[in-house]
């Protein structure tokens, strides 16, 4: 053991008594000049490869803002965390709002970690902006007055994809089989897939429900066989789907998948000689619009790599809440909601604008199906995805894809 | 039909059963010779599946395959000569702390070299798609593993029971004072077999790697289900841990034939029950050092 001498200890022990007594009110009082923002999203887990994409996202967003001189001339303070599970996103959540004096919160990839933090935030009176989940009950049923929700719900992605299928045949009189996440966001998927089956005279001959946690999908793809199906339709999520597309090439199944999900984290992953069909995104990086290409600069020279979809969409909420509370000159939760309800419209890099909807909140904005690229075609190895047209087509209302009034229970609170 | 439905979710169990074994068998090996429950076995196996990608982008899938886990086994020479070594006849708490942590060195190194992001790679096309006997479906590439498996399994016991390196290390699991007492000095032995131990991790992960998601978390993914097999056969014992890693295989298998939703928790049922009958698992021995 090395041993100090006593007089170095004390007098160590003394300068940093001085320091604390004298440097501590500096740095509360540096504090005071940042506004904390609350960023919450998926490290670990089967979401944790999208939730650091979503986290390099934010991070990018406020550098660029603060950089640009900030929000209402202070400067932001991101408070970046690992939500892991829905109890411990609740938790973290709580404490960013009621201890670390954050203002907003936003982020989020699991649909059921963002139903807890949505009762958070409806709680404390702040808005929370959940950036990457994906379920219609966040924005349906459970729905309220301080959430906004800025992916692409599942019906769209169910739409998109779904009229894509149309096009090629692929859909009437034909029998599917679903895989699906044994979820909120699973579950959810499902029941848009059912409704857009039955409008669509499609048969849906099996379905499995599968836990989150299942890395060997052999079990099931056997069942798959049993059933003989036309079509077979993956509605899972984060590394599942790479799982599945993977073990869904080494078998060999004669029968195309297609899915109603997927993150372009998941497709990389996945390799180029594994994917094949036709799914939905929300967004890619080969997107030709000055905001998307100038985001992608910015995010490949700092890392190297392009970014995904959860990279942009994180980024581009935090830049559309820096914009309305530099427009509102406030970050009072009533203001920035009644502002938001105007609807606002936004430059989110796609070749129409994007708003939120007034009665239930979600950020209504273009999605596309993808088929994959033959391998010998690409640049490199993010170059896999051939986007199809936008959809709705430009001369339709954007609104045409989302759930209508009819459709969406949401009913807010006032 | 049913029956035959059945009968080829038992059969694809068997086969996955046989991967499951690669990784239990190390562990179960490391831990009969040095009394050791190695919780950084996982890391060894991401290490082998990422190597193994790093490699196939130069060399092709075939020879990466066979230098990932050699690349490895000559890691586990440092990792028991530095580490392992230290704690042979220590309290066990230390040893568990002490390769838990190295886990979670290990992750955040991949994440540093690799990033966080997965990394992709294929098998090779001469290995896929299936092949069909009778009503039966076989994924080509699991075949090919499973007879890697077959063959690794002959190897190991022929080994441990027909050379006399083998009978060193049987006589220094059960007797190690004897054996010193006899002038035989038991390190180089221990550093073989942690060398095969971590080998067959990294051999697994490397035949894994083009069928599952590559990224850092894999080995603590792995380390459950290995665990799972290792207690239900029983530490330490080396028919235990097949016998256990095949039934692991097939319960599931069948759990997700009738009900689908129950396939992860039958396997822990299992290990329930049969630790509820045999406190030891299925063929383990009494451990004076655990109990």
């Amino acid at each position: 053991m090395i041993r100090y001498p006593r007089r170095t200890l004390l007098r160590a022990g003394a300068a940093f008594a001085g320091a604390a007594a004298l440097g501590f009110p500096a740095i509360v009082s540096a504090q005071a000049e940042k506004i904390r923002i609350g960023h919450l999203t998926p490290l670990t887990g089967f979401l944790g490869v999208i939730g650091s994409y979503a986290q390099l996202g934010a991070k990018l967003a406020a550098d660029e803002v603060n950089a640009s001189g900030g929000i209402l001339g202070k400067q932001i303070d991101l408070l970046s965390e690992d939500s892991i599970n829905p109890a411990t996103a609740a938790t973290k959540a709580q404490r960013m709002l009621e201890q670390d004096g954050a203002v907003l919160l936003l982020g989020e990839i699991s649909s059921a970690s963002a139903l807890t933090i949505m009762q958070v935030a409806e709680r404390n009176k702040k808005v929370f902006f959940s950036t990457g989940a994906r379920s219609d009950a966040l924005r349906g049923k459970s729905c309220n007055k301080y959430s906004f929700h800025c992916d692409i719900p599942n019906t769209v992605m169910v739409n998109a994809v779904g009229t894509a299928l149309s096009q090629q045949g692929m859909v009437k009189g034909k029998k599917f089989f679903t895989l699906t996440a044994d979820y909120i966001f699973g579950h959810d998927l499902l029941k848009a897939a059912k409704i857009f089956f039955g409008a669509h005279d499609a048969n849906l001959i099996g379905d499995e429900l599968i836990a989150t946690d299942v890395t060997d999908f052999s079990p099931y793809l056997l069942k798959v066989r049993q059933a003989k199906p036309d079509v077979v339709c993956c509605n899972l999520a984060g590394n599942q789907v790479t799982n599945l597309v993977k073990q869904y090439a080494e078998f060999g199944l004669p029968y195309p998948l297609v899915g109603f999900n997927l993150n372009t984290g998941d497709a990389w992953a996945a390799g180029a000689g594994n994917l094949s069909g036709t799914w939905p995104t929300v967004w890619y990086h080969t997107l030709q619009s000055p905001t998307s290409q100038a985001f992608v600069a910015a995010f490949t020279k700092t890392h190297g790599k392009p970014p995904e979809n959860h990279a942009w969409i994180d980024y581009i909420t935090l830049k559309l809440l820096a914009e309305a509370i530099n427009t509102t000159k406030s970050t009072d939760s009533g203001e920035l909601i009644a502002y938001f309800e105007k609807q606002a419209q936004f430059d989110i890099g796609k070749a129409r604008k994007a708003y939120f909807r007034t009665w239930d909140h979600q950020l209504v904005q273009e999605a596309y199906p993808f088929t994959v690229k033959p391998k010998d075609q690409m640049k490199d190895q993010w170059d896999m995805l051939v986007l199809g047209d936008a959809v709705p087509a430009a001369n339709d209302p954007l609104e045409t894809i989302y759930p209508t009034r009819e459709q969406n229970p949401c009913e807010m609170k006032a | 039909m049913q029956f035959e439905f059945l009968l080829e979710q038992v059969v694809n169990g068997l086969v996955l059963g046989g991967y499951y074994l690669l990784i239990a068998l190390g562990l179960s090996l490391i831990f009969s010779v040095g009394g050791i429950v190695n919780l950084a076995h996982g890391a060894f196996y991401a290490l082998g599946a990422y190597i193994c990608v790093e490699l196939t982008s130069r060399l092709g899938f075939s020879p990466s395959v066979v230098i990932s886990p050699l690349v490895v086994a000559l890691l586990g020479i440092l990792f028991e000569r530095f580490i392992l070594r230290r704690f042979y006849t220590a309290d066990p708490i230390l040893s568990l702390l002490v390769t838990f942590g190295l886990a979670m060195v290990a992750e955040q190194a991949i994440r540093m070299i690799w990033g966080a992001a997965p990394v992709s790679t294929e098998i090779p096309q001469s290995f896929r798609g299936s092949i069909i006997v009778g009503d039966f479906l076989f994924s080509r590439y699991r075949l090919l593993i499973l007879g890697v498996v077959a063959a690794i399994l002959l190897g190991v016991w022929l080994l441990l029971h027909k050379t006399s390196f083998g009978r060193v290390v049987r006589a220094g699991i059960q007797q190690p004072d004897m054996v010193a007492a006899l002038g035989i000095r038991l390190q180089p032995y221990m550093t073989a077999i942690v060398m095969l131990g971590v080998g067959l991790a990294a051999l697994g992960g490397a035949f894994f790697a083009p069928i599952t998601t590559v990224h850092p978390a894999m080995g603590a993914d792995i380390m459950t289900i290995a665990f799972v097999v290792v207690v239900i056969g029983g530490l330490g014992s080396f028919w235990g841990v097949v016998i256990a890693a095949l039934l692991v295989g097939v319960v599931r298998g069948i759990a997700i034939h009738f009900e689908p939703a129950a396939g992860e928790a039958s396997i822990y049922i299992l290990m329930f029950l049969v630790l509820l009958v045999r406190p030891r698992g299925l063929l383990g021995e009494r451990i004076e050092k655990f109990e």
